[in-house]
């Protein structure tokens, strides 16, 4: 067949994927004129500018898109605009396929921890303007990506359900007769941080040893046996079963105490520090050492 | 096709306690929700659970705080079957591991909220919805629960008899957000919908994005009325650039409002002179406005709150989150200057029609939380009282829903012989259907009685044309858009202060989106994890609910609790003491009205004029 066959007029070109992100203003001059150095700025040299954002884009089912990439979103920067801001911008403007979860945008419901700029963040509560430019956006490492920036949470929530994450006592008062179990202030205080942990999976994705052994309980799970077993309500035959949970062989002794959760947590639980405080309570009961 | 005998959509607050409740009486329960449970707006709540637990305080008087609060718009036997039932089930949290403040000799911690004659609101720290989710979550993986965590349900498998009060809930349909694959759920003894509010529809909220009031939609179209839509409540301190909500704990912990002019214009302008800062919610949030309007705002937007006199050690000890907020959202460290805050939509009092067992008046479909309308809140919701809404009564539509016999109800549901007609009121234009998209939401079986998987199987092969209508769709209007348009005419028309006007305004914007709706398709073409698709379905469900807001608005045309009308700025109770209900009636939406129960089990609420 001739090379030089002409196509039918009325075939449409096939759509480029590179496209969708290209919608938003990529030309040379705009650079130039309007656009964020590849430095840090602060929030006044922001004003009136436009951020790039590098954006991981990877779709198994969608022709052009199986083949991870990353699309370039210019976005008008606004005081106190997030990455979370930013995506969301990007979506609703340029391209209505771009996929993140995100649901509270006031960092407690912990589904939009992202990996922004090397580091796991949450984009609610990542401001654009602290952040080196341009933004690069991809989902959390050590997780099987489903689509753009959203992982399979499966096995970080099969982890968490592995350490009982249940309140367990021993003698069960009838609730009807109004009395709670008395707790001292120090001890919700001694819980209180392990408390506010939202499920984001920072830590997870950012742990090393998890990303090694697929069986380490890790950060986040352990930090919910810790909650529990430093809670005095549920009494030291639990605490003791706790423990025994959490000195197995994937449990506490795979820390290597390498801080990268308590780095990147970003409701600033000690995750590290608990991990080693349960070390010790292990140790303290006689109990294997790994 | 899953079957399970209670099925359960939607696992914040509601959902997971309904979950609970009806295993406890031996159901076989499914939690069908578009999150991940943990992910739910639950655990947003800040502030705290109201329950009378100490001596001095008892639940007589949170029910008269409670029909006060509502502007007498609450239903009594609701308002006192909360009041009853709050203590023991907060307690059973306390018993099920929740964190809660503590006192020095061990107890549950209480601190005062807006419109609450006794310190009763019980909390853990300011992130009190977040404790509450998590503990109730880690019930439900105690009980081996089965969870089908981001399915999004579209629709109801209701029969389609005439009456609604005739037909019959078997199920729902959902469709898997991870792979696109479409599934009917049959429930073989009940659906209980714990779906949360509707605060997309306002473009400045304190909701979460997943807020789009899918429950409400579905109920709505599947025949059960939506009550008291009009009464939204607007948070008096949410941040200006986003939205996020800063609790009334700050209030109730002694935190002080001032105006650009350095006043305390609670008192210094005479909007509460005994309450204060704590008068209950819709008049503090008037007063922000008023000052705003009147040129005493700052930057002409918002007026500050301050924190800064209680002290490091006690904002720390009670009140750390809120440090954390200011910080991250707003850039202000409210350590050591005063907070930005605006009135932002926090909060639907009305919801779908339920009576104190759960049940709306489709059989098998029962609702919970803030989706629903038992009614409690009435006109106006008291701080720390959507808390024990969703465990009391997400409880009790769970047991019920699973068998257990609660008793003979007192709250009347759907169109009967006590309701009144409404026929007069003109509307700018004609609200309700406008095409294929918008049509109902009950099973066309032509009046026969098909089974309940027939019924089922049909519903979800209509879900099923539906999604692929519109993902084939190459090109016309985008959702993003019909949603911004909406909100904004939400936000500009029924927001605080309402004219009759402006309503209708936002009715007409409405039927704008709408018919826009007609043309509105999916860009993305992917079945996997197509945030787009269920975007699109979720704005379809935000229309109808903003109409029935603003139908709502538009009627009850006087003042009373959050609804502000500026052509009758008095509470009319000769006129208006009953419940709107607005009712989906094949395409199109009628209204009529139900009188408001006063009578408690021992005494009657008498109206008085709400002082603070």
């Amino acid at each position: 067949m001739s090379t030089q066959q002409q196509q039918p007029e009325t075939q449409e070109a096939p759509e480029d994927p590179e496209m969708k992100g290209a919608e938003s203003p990529v030309d040379e001059k705009e650079k130039e004129d309007g656009m964020i150095d590849q430095t840090a700025a602060d929030a006044s040299e922001l004003e009136g500018k436009t951020v790039l954002i590098k954006v991981f884009r990877y779709d198994p089912e969608v022709e052009g898109k199986q083949e991870p990439r990353f699309d370039d979103f210019h976005v008008p920067f606004e005081k106190g605009m997030t990455v979370l801001d930013a995506v969301m911008y990007a979506r609703d403007t340029y391209d209505s396929s771009l996929t993140f979860r995100h649901s509270c945008r006031q960092a407690v419901c912990g589904s939009d921890a992202f990996f922004v700029n090397g580091k796991q963040r949450l984009g609610c509560k990542t401001q654009i303007a602290d952040l080196e430019h341009p933004v690069r956006i991809e989902p959390l490492p050590h997780q099987e990506v489903v689509k753009d920036l959203v992982v399979d949470m499966d096995h970080f929530y099969d982890q968490m359900h592995t350490v009982e994450p249940y309140f367990q006592d021993e003698d069960t008062p009838n609730p009807a007769d109004l009395e709670e179990q008395r707790q001292s202030p120090e001890n919700r205080e001694k819980i209180k941080m392990s408390s506010r942990c939202i499920w984001c999976g920072a830590c997870m994705s950012s742990c090393n040893i998890a990303a090694g052994d697929n069986n380490y309980l890790g950060p986040a799970a352990i930090n919910k046996a810790y909650k529990f077993a430093m809670d005095d309500r549920e009494g030291e035959a639990i605490k003791e079963h706790r423990l025994r949970i959490l000195e197995q062989e994937h449990g506490v002794w795979r820390c290597q105490t390498q801080f990268s959760c308590t780095e990147v947590c970003p409701k600033d639980i000690p995750l590290t520090e608990h991990i080693q405080e349960l070390k010790r309570e292990a140790v303290k009961k006689n109990l294997k050492f790994w | 096709m899953y079957e399970h005998d209670v099925i359960v959509v939607g696992a914040g607050g509601a959902g997971l306690r309904a979950a609970v409740a009806a295993d406890e009486a031996g159901a076989d329960v499914a939690l069908v929700s578009k999150l991940h449970p943990v992910r739910s707006h639950t655990g947003a709540a800040e502030g705290g659970i109201n329950a009378a637990l100490q001596e001095g305080d008892d639940w007589e008087l949170h029910a008269y705080d409670t029909m006060k609060g509502s502007d007498y718009l609450g239903d009594a036997p609701a308002v006192e079957t909360l009041a009853q039932d709050a203590p023991e089930d907060t307690m059973r949290l306390e018993h099920w591991g929740m964190p809660f403040s503590r006192e020095e000799d061990g107890r549950v911690s209480q601190r005062p909220f807006g419109g609450l004659s006794y310190p009763r609101t019980t909390y853990a720290g300011a992130e009190t919805g977040h404790h509450l989710l998590h503990t109730m979550y880690e019930q439900v993986v105690k009980r081996g629960i089965q969870v089908y965590d981001e399915w999004y349900v579209m629709d109801l498998a209701t029969t389609d008899e005439d009456d609604p009060n005739d037909r019959e809930c078997h199920g729902v349909v959902a469709y898997d957000v991870q792979s696109g694959q479409i599934e009917g759920f049959k429930a073989n003894q009940g659906v209980v919908l714990a779906t949360g509010g509707p605060g997309q529809a306002f473009d400045h909220t304190t909701n979460a994005v997943s807020c789009t009031g899918d429950g409400h939609a579905m109920a709505y179209r599947a025949g059960a009325p939506l009550e008291d839509m009009e009464f939204i409540q607007f948070h008096p301190t949410s941040l200006p650039s986003t939205g996020v909500l800063i609790s009334e704990g700050v209030r109730g912990e002694g935190g002080i409002l001032y105006n650009s002019e350095g006043e305390r214009f609670m008192f210094e302008h005479g909007y509460a002179n005994n309450s204060g800062e704590l008068a209950s919610r819709d008049v503090v949030a008037r007063a922000e406005l008023t000052e705003v309007q009147e040129g005493r705002g700052v930057n002409d937007e918002y007026v500050h709150l301050d924190m800064r006199h209680l002290g490091e050690e006690r904002i720390l000890d009670r009140l750390e989150n809120i440090l954390h907020l200011a910080e991250d959202f707003e850039g202000v460290d409210g350590l050591v200057e005063p907070m930005p805050v605006k009135p932002g939509q926090h909060y639907a009092m009305g919801g779908i029609e339920v009576d104190e067992n759960g049940q709306t008046c489709i059989d098998g479909l029962y609702a919970a939380g803030e989706c629903a309308c038992v009614s409690v809140h009435g006109g106006n919701r008291l701080g720390g009282n959507a808390l024990p809404e969703l465990i009391v009564f997400g409880k009790r539509a769970g047991r019920h829903a699973a068998g257990d016999d609660l008793g003979e109800p007192q709250i009347k549901t759907g169109y009967g012989d006590d309701v009144e007609d409404e026929t007069e009121t003109e509307l700018p234009v004609q609200p309700g259907s406008a095409g294929l998209e918008s049509s109902g939401g009950v099973a066309a079986d032509g009046g026969v009685a098909a089974d309940a998987e027939g019924i089922l199987q049909r519903k979800v092969e209509t879900a099923r044309e539906r999604v692929d209508r519109l993902m084939d769709k190459d090109d016309g209007v985008q959702h993003a858009e019909i949603r911004a348009k909406l909100q904004q005419a939400m936000t500009d028309y029924v927001n605080v202060f309402r004219t009759e006007e402006g309503v209708k305004k936002a009715l007409r914007l409405i039927r704008e989106c709408r018919e826009e709706y007609q043309d509105v398709y999916v860009d993305d073409p992917s079945r996997t994890f197509n945030t787009d698709l269920q975007q699109t379905i979720e704005t379809r469900n935000l229309i109808d609910v903003a109409e029935t807001i603003a139908l709502g608005a538009l009627v009850r045309n006087e003042f009373r609790g959050a609804h502000w009308r500026q052509e009758n700025q008095n509470r009319d109770d000769e006129n208006w003491l009953k419940h709107t209900l607005v009712s989906w009636d094949d395409g199109a939406p009628s209204i009529f009205y139900r009188p408001v129960i006063l009578e408690g089990e021992s005494k009657t609420y008498e109206p008085k004029e709400r002082s603070y």
